[in-house]
Formats: structure tokens, sequence, C-alpha cells
């Protein structure tokens, strides 16, 4: 029975949502660059033994640019798994829980693979 | 979750079949969705064939022949039949458009019409405008200014009133508000209730373009918002779909661009 403008008017505007959208396409570029030296990393990685491939993480040039792309491709992820729930759950306490769930997800998963990185470049 | 299937009660069934073109050279069968609030039963499809000779070349003539020559009780809206008013917007052979400007010699095989996608229905072809006309009132669509009010008109250059018309007069305030657009567009089927969609984007635009108005950082305001603005994820439906030629998904794109450029 709500009045249609209350409605359409809801709880009025957020004052947000500009910040992730900046945030989602820098990453993007950001990805799209690092992809390119993480693909040399992977194909070179292949061919390499387990010591030579810790060695060459360790580098501090390919240590900092590994981190650098977990940051960027996790950020990216983070926000991008938050445009699909926010598109696609509409019960309120499900969308909350899953934006928790996502939130943590890649955060602990994201401080592990830096730890990862540093553990073996320092 | 969102919903993908149709309730019970929306399953569309076939429905009656009438042949009005007695024997007709020029014929053609159109599948029209019919749905009465008034009895319990489920929307169905029911099939008209007509002679094409006895109607005028549009889509729109046909409904009309039909209402008027076969089926009395066939409900569409339509007013101006040339494409001004919006009134008779509805899918016609799987795109939203305008019925009175769609040549039937213009769709493959039996011409099936429904109303636009995603909206409630009244009946039969007639959607439920109530939600988006309340959307569009939210974007305040009329000129703001705090300036005293001039003796004459306000005025414009011609490069000014060029970002509301376009060269081509495919510009934002072309837009005849039949929500083609936002009823071709997935992200306002699923999040209609807070998303603006296209239509009101793009009449929001029409007045942040205005060299007149001086409400432009209180309209972005009202916009910047996760789902008013940003649940449009540039699928371009609305522009594929525009009758008018329009470009919503680009006024659009100005709007996040303005938003970046303020902070």
């Amino acid at each position: 029975m709500k009045n249609p403008l209350a409605r359409a008017r809801g709880l009025g505007s957020a004052g947000s949502g500009v910040e992730n959208w900046i945030r989602l396409r820098v990453t993007a570029v950001g990805n799209a660059i690092l992809a390119v030296w993480f693909i040399w990393f992977v194909k070179k990685s292949l061919q390499l033994s387990h010591a030579d491939f810790t060695a060459l993480l360790a580098q501090p040039l390919n240590a900092i640019l590994m981190i650098l792309f977990i940051i960027s491709v996790f950020i990216h992820a983070t926000l991008g798994c938050r445009e699909i729930v926010e598109d696609y759950f509409h019960i309120e306490w499900m969308k909350i829980s899953k934006l928790v769930g996502i939130y943590l997800f890649f955060f602990a998963t994201g401080i592990a693979c830096i730890f990862s990185v540093l553990k073996i470049a320092l | 979750m969102a919903q993908f299937t149709l309730p019970k009660n929306s399953k569309v069934t076939k429905g009656k079949s009438v042949d009005a073109a007695n024997g007709a050279v020029r014929k053609r069968n159109f599948k029209v969705y019919r749905w009465n609030p008034d009895d319990e039963d489920n929307p169905r499809l029911d099939e008209y064939t007509i002679d094409l000779d006895k109607c005028g070349p549009m889509v729109l003539d046909a409904l009309i022949y039909i209402k008027d020559n076969v089926d009395a009780g066939l409900t569409f809206r339509r007013s101006c039949r040339e494409g001004i008013c919006g009134s008779c917007a509805m899918n016609i052979d799987g795109t939203n458009t305008l019925a009175c400007t769609k040549d039937i010699d213009d769709c493959k095989g039996d011409v099936k019409i429904t109303p636009l996608p995603h909206m409630p229905v009244v009946k039969d072809l007639v959607p439920d405008l109530t939600h988006v006309y309340a959307q569009y009132e939210t974007i305040e669509p009329w000129m703001k200014t705090d300036s005293p009010a001039p003796d004459r008109e306000r005025l414009q250059s011609s490069e000014d009133a060029n970002l509301l018309n376009g060269d081509d007069g495919n510009g934002p305030a072309g837009c005849i508000l039949c929500f083609c657009c936002s009823t071709s567009c997935p992200s306002y089927w699923w999040n209609g209730d807070r998303f603006m969609g296209p239509a009101i984007l793009l009449q929001a635009y029409r007045w942040i373009a205005d060299t007149r108005d001086e409400a432009t950082g209180e309209r972005l305001d009202n916009l910047e918002d996760p789902f008013r603005l940003y649940r449009c994820h540039t699928i371009m439906n609305c522009t594929n779909t525009c009758p008018k030629g329009l470009n919503p998904a680009k006024a659009i794109a100005e709007i996040k661009k303005l938003m970046v450029v303020r902070r």
C-alpha cells in the first residue's frame, strides 16, 4: 500500500558508489598490465625446479609485481563478486551475509597470498 | 535470489485461433498476449489471421483492425500513431518497440506481440507504469534555478541546445518516455525497485546537461547510489532497442563521468 513516490524514493541516495566504480576500472587496467608479466612468470616457472622457482620469485622486481598483481586481482574480484551479489540476491539477510563472506574470504586469502610471497622473498 | 522462472499463474498458455482473413492472398498471423485480471485464467497467446489488404502497414494498424473487426476485448494503449507519444510501446517480434512505427513486413513469420517485459500487466498489452512514473518524479524533471527569473526567455547557445537535442535530433531531449529501453534492461528487470533504469537516467541527464539548470550538483547527489545509477553494467540493450534511435547508454556513461570529474 506504500505510496508509489515513497517507494521510488526508498531510503534516498546512499551518496556513494563512484569509489567502487573507479576502483573496479583502475584494478581492471592494473590486471591487464600485470597479467602480461604474470603470464611470462608462469610460463618461465613451469620450466624451473622448486628451488629455482623460489629464487625467481624472491627477486625484488618479481616479488613486488606479484604482490601488486595479488592486490589488484583480489580487489577487483571482491568488487566484482559484490556486484553479482547486489544484482541477484534480493533477500536482505542473505545479501548481507554473502557480502560479509566475500569480503572476509578475499581479505583472508589475499593476505595469505601476500604473506607467502613475502616469506619466499625475504 | 532472483526469480528465473515464472510463478505458476503466469505461465503463458496457447489461446484461441481466429481466422479473419477469409482466404485472402496477403494474410498474416498475429499472436497476441492476452490476460484479464477479472478471471483466474493464466495469460494466453491468441492467434488472429487477418487480411493485410484491409489494414495499414504498421503493427498498430493490425491491432486496431483486430480490435475493430475481430475481438473488441483486445486491450492496448495507443494515441498519436506516429511515434511521438510512446503509448503503444510493446514487445513485437522479440524486440521492444512502438507498434505504430513497426512495419509488419519487417517482422519474420508470425507476428508475436506481448506487453513490455517484466512489468506488471494491467490487462492484455497494457503494462502498469506507476513505478516508473514515480521514478521519473524522483529526478524532478523540471528546470531548477536559484537566480531570479529573467524578463524574457532563458537564453541558450546553439551548442548548448545541441547537448540536449543532438546534432541529428537524437539527443536526450528526444526521449518520449515509452520505456522500451528500461524494460529491455536485465539490470532493471532484477533491480527495478531501486535502479532508475535507462529511460529515467536519460531524462536525468537531459536536465544535468541543460546549461540553464542550476541544480546539477543536487541532481548528481540524488543519483550517486550503488543501485540508482551503478546497477547499469553497460549491457546496451537500451540503445539497441530505442525506437527513436537515442543512446541512453551514452547518457548514463556521461553521468558516470561527471560523478568522477566532480570528486
